[in-house]
């Protein structure tokens, strides 16, 4: 690849680039985590809530062995959503600031 | 032989169309493209169902269910986490890694440090996690397979099973073995969830089943009106089944405190158990969740995709379709420890790991063929569990000795025929091993055996993956430092476990490994030693990435001159058009032509 010197090429487009989706997945990450960790610390700390009977389930076991799943595909489909209308911004940006440079 | 005609049935039509399908694509698949990546041309709808039918594997099907009945709450842990693993591939690695361009792994390894020791060292451990990970295939497959023709010696389904996929991967390559896995998880997921709901009809809801187990609490009297066999003398009481931190997590501090006099034991367990079960319980989720990140086998297919945006949408698709998979083989855990407890008193596979075959044919005592039919499903379920995830690791562990080995290393001049004639080799060859490795872990059961190579998995590639996609100043020095410690010592401390409990084993295993006996007294005086051994990943994962950043810092002069290209082309928007593929297709090569 030849050398460029246009805005695309440039350290701070990529530097922009790389924390603006780096931010997005960690923000989307620590809701995933904070969820997974959290659990035991539940079971661990509040044993008699979570051995609640919910509908023959104890909440702990219908949480982790149903309610669990969506809640991983809500974060994931929000994280698509923004990480690709992201983006598509930066296309924008990055294409204009080349345009006036 | 007493073989049930409905089960041979089903299980003979898997197979049929599988080495159909295999031939009707091997005529399509000509360039090398093709037979590494799929001509990068795979649909979302087709590969996210491809990922997830070469991810359900024989542990997944079958194991799982075993798990749940035989450890209760503890095990759920493993469909949770292999389900949701993707999403940190998803967040972290899947875009990045498409846009690189690659063919495999060691590819990128290559490419990302300008360095061909890295491909050496990267194609190292694709072979150790994919040999890891086909020898629990392998005992799925001659175990099913000795249950359709019982007195079937176990190795005749290895060989067999071995045989018909070696065959398929080597004349179809990733394109042929796509459309294969694609149908097997739709296979999969028929054959996991059509019995439930015929069993729950039957014998009550899973609520009810799961209500059935008193508590101390509580007894739940509405909901405990399903039919309940009288627990065995092997199975967990009740109250630790179905409660968090129970048989699975506590077995290392009960082992201990059996090794106390009788008055102390009381105050050992109350002082040890729940806070070494709470630490087993987060390295267990680490290692599933890095360890999803880092499988060669999964990450590989993520080449097949046209792009960083379909990788990002595949991935979610496979999520979703792993998700509502995963929630069935609990069911048959809980319904099979109320109906099946005679399985607790079973070892390995004749126990617990059947249970998914086992619990259909219940239904056959009371309405006949229904059973029967059910039990084929289940069969045929099994046998697409195993074939495609066997498939899958075939291809990439093919693909890392033809494309990395010879294509690169030994023979970098060699024209794309001759390398596409080495694939059908390797292809041979790598099946050849992995049978005959399968042919020797009988004793050895199928979910622990996958669990270890997430370990390795989670302490070696995903650090790897994780740091250099988004960390610039990472050196091939670290990254190789990190990730053969991290990896290596992962191995090592779970293969410590192993041969300890291989030592205990009645049978011909328990004398080869005799001499590893005396550690068992060790672990039994160190119960946190032995949790930190067994699920090594909470301290494997972070001093892998640690010394990634360590030794990186002190080798900075040797960053690669170009990272900062490197690094726009994993993380730029493809519209701007700076992607650019690492290994370009090349000519079309002249095999078939």
């Amino acid at each position: 690849m030849p050398d460029h010197n246009d805005f695309i090429h440039s350290e701070e487009f990529l530097r922009q680039l790389m924390r603006r989706q780096l931010r997005l997945s960690v923000a989307c990450a620590a809701t995933f985590g904070g969820g997974l960790l959290a659990l035991p610390l539940f079971n661990y700390f509040a044993p008699d809530l979570m051995a609640t009977r919910v509908g023959g389930f104890t909440l702990s076991w219908l949480i982790l062995g149903i309610l669990f799943f969506p809640f991983v595909w809500v974060i994931s489909y929000t994280f698509i959503r923004r990480s690709l209308s992201l983006e598509k911004q930066e296309a924008e940006d990055a294409l204009k600031h080349n345009r006036e440079a | 032989m007493n073989v049930d005609p409905w089960i041979l049935v089903f299980s003979l039509a898997t197979v049929v169309v599988t080495l159909y399908m295999g031939f009707r694509s091997a005529g399509k698949s000509k360039t090398a493209s093709d037979f590494f990546v799929a001509g990068r041309s795979v649909s979302v709808g087709w590969n996210s169902a491809a990922i997830s039918g070469e991810y359900l594997s024989a542990a997944s099907f079958m194991g799982i269910a075993g798990m749940v009945m035989s450890s209760g709450y503890d095990a759920l842990w493993y469909p949770v986490c292999y389900a949701c693993g993707y999403l940190f591939l998803l967040l972290f690695i899947a875009g990045p890694l498409r846009r690189f361009g690659a063919y495999t792994i060691p590819d990128f390894a290559e490419g990302r440090f300008d360095s061909p020791l890295f491909r050496k060292i990267a194609v190292i451990f694709v072979l150790f996690i994919g040999f890891f990970y086909t020898m629990p295939q392998m005992k799925g497959a001659g175990t099913t397979l000795a249950y359709i023709f019982p007195g079937l010696p176990y190795w005749v389904g290895v060989v067999v099973v071995g045989a018909v996929i070696t065959f398929n991967v080597a004349l179809g390559g990733m394109k042929g073995i796509t459309l294969i896995q694609a149908m097997q998880y739709w296979m999969k997921m028929f054959a996991i969830s059509v019995p439930i709901f015929v069993l729950m009809a039957v014998y009550g809801s899973y609520g009810s089943n799961l209500g059935a187990n008193t508590t101390a609490k509580e007894a739940a009297p509405i909901v405990q009106t399903v039919e309940r066999k009288p627990l065995t003398e092997k199975a967990p009481a009740d109250k630790s089944w179905i409660a968090p931190f129970g048989p699975l997590t506590t077995k290392a501090v009960k082992n201990a405190a059996e090794a106390l006099p009788q008055e102390q034991r009381a105050d050992f367990l109350a002082k040890y158990q729940k806070p070494y079960s709470l630490l087993y319980t987060y390295s267990l989720i680490i290692a599933l969740v890095c360890g999803t990140a880092g499988l060669p086998h999964i990450l590989v297919r993520f080449y097949t995709n046209p792009d960083g945006v379909a990788a990002k949408r595949t991935t979610m698709w496979v999520m979703i379709l792993i998700g509502v998979f995963y929630v069935f083989p609990p069911v048959f855990g809980v319904i099979g420890r109320n109906l099946l407890p005679e399985l607790y008193a079973g070892a390995g596979a004749k126990g617990t790991d059947k249970i998914v075959l086992e619990l259909p044919v219940l239904l056959r005592a009371k309405y006949g063929t229904l059973g029967s039919i059910l039990s084929g499903i289940t069969c045929a379920g099994a046998f697409a569990a195993f074939m495609s995830t066997f498939s899958g690791l075939l291809v990439s562990m093919t693909g890392a000795l033809a494309h990395d080995v010879y294509g690169r290393i030994l023979k970098p001049n060699s024209t794309p025929g001759q390398r596409l004639n080495m694939f059908k080799l390797c292809a041979v060859i790598v099946g050849t091993v992995a049978v005959l490795l399968g042919c020797f872990v009988e004793p050895l059961e199928i979910n622990f055996m996958v669990g270890q190579a997430f370990a390795i998995a989670a302490a070696s590639y995903f650090p790897l993956l994780f740091v250099s996609v988004w960390w610039r100043d990472m050196t091939m020095k670290g990254a190789a430092t990190g990730m053969f410690t991290g990896g290596l010592l992962a191995l090592l401390s779970a293969a410590m476990v192993n041969v300890s409990t291989l030592a205990l084993d009645k049978g011909p295993m328990g004398k080869l490994f005799a001499g590893f006996a005396p550690l068992n007294q060790f672990w039994a005086a160190h119960p946190l030693l032995r949790i930190l051994c067994e699920q090594p990943a909470i301290w494997a994962v972070p001093l892998a990435i640690i010394l990634m950043i360590v030794v990186s810092k002190a080798t900075k002069k040797t960053v690669p001159a170009d990272s900062r290209r490197k690094m726009l082309v994993l993380h730029a928007p493809e519209s701007l058009g700076l992607k650019q593929e690492y290994i370009q297709e090349q000519e079309m090569p002249g095999i078939d032509a």
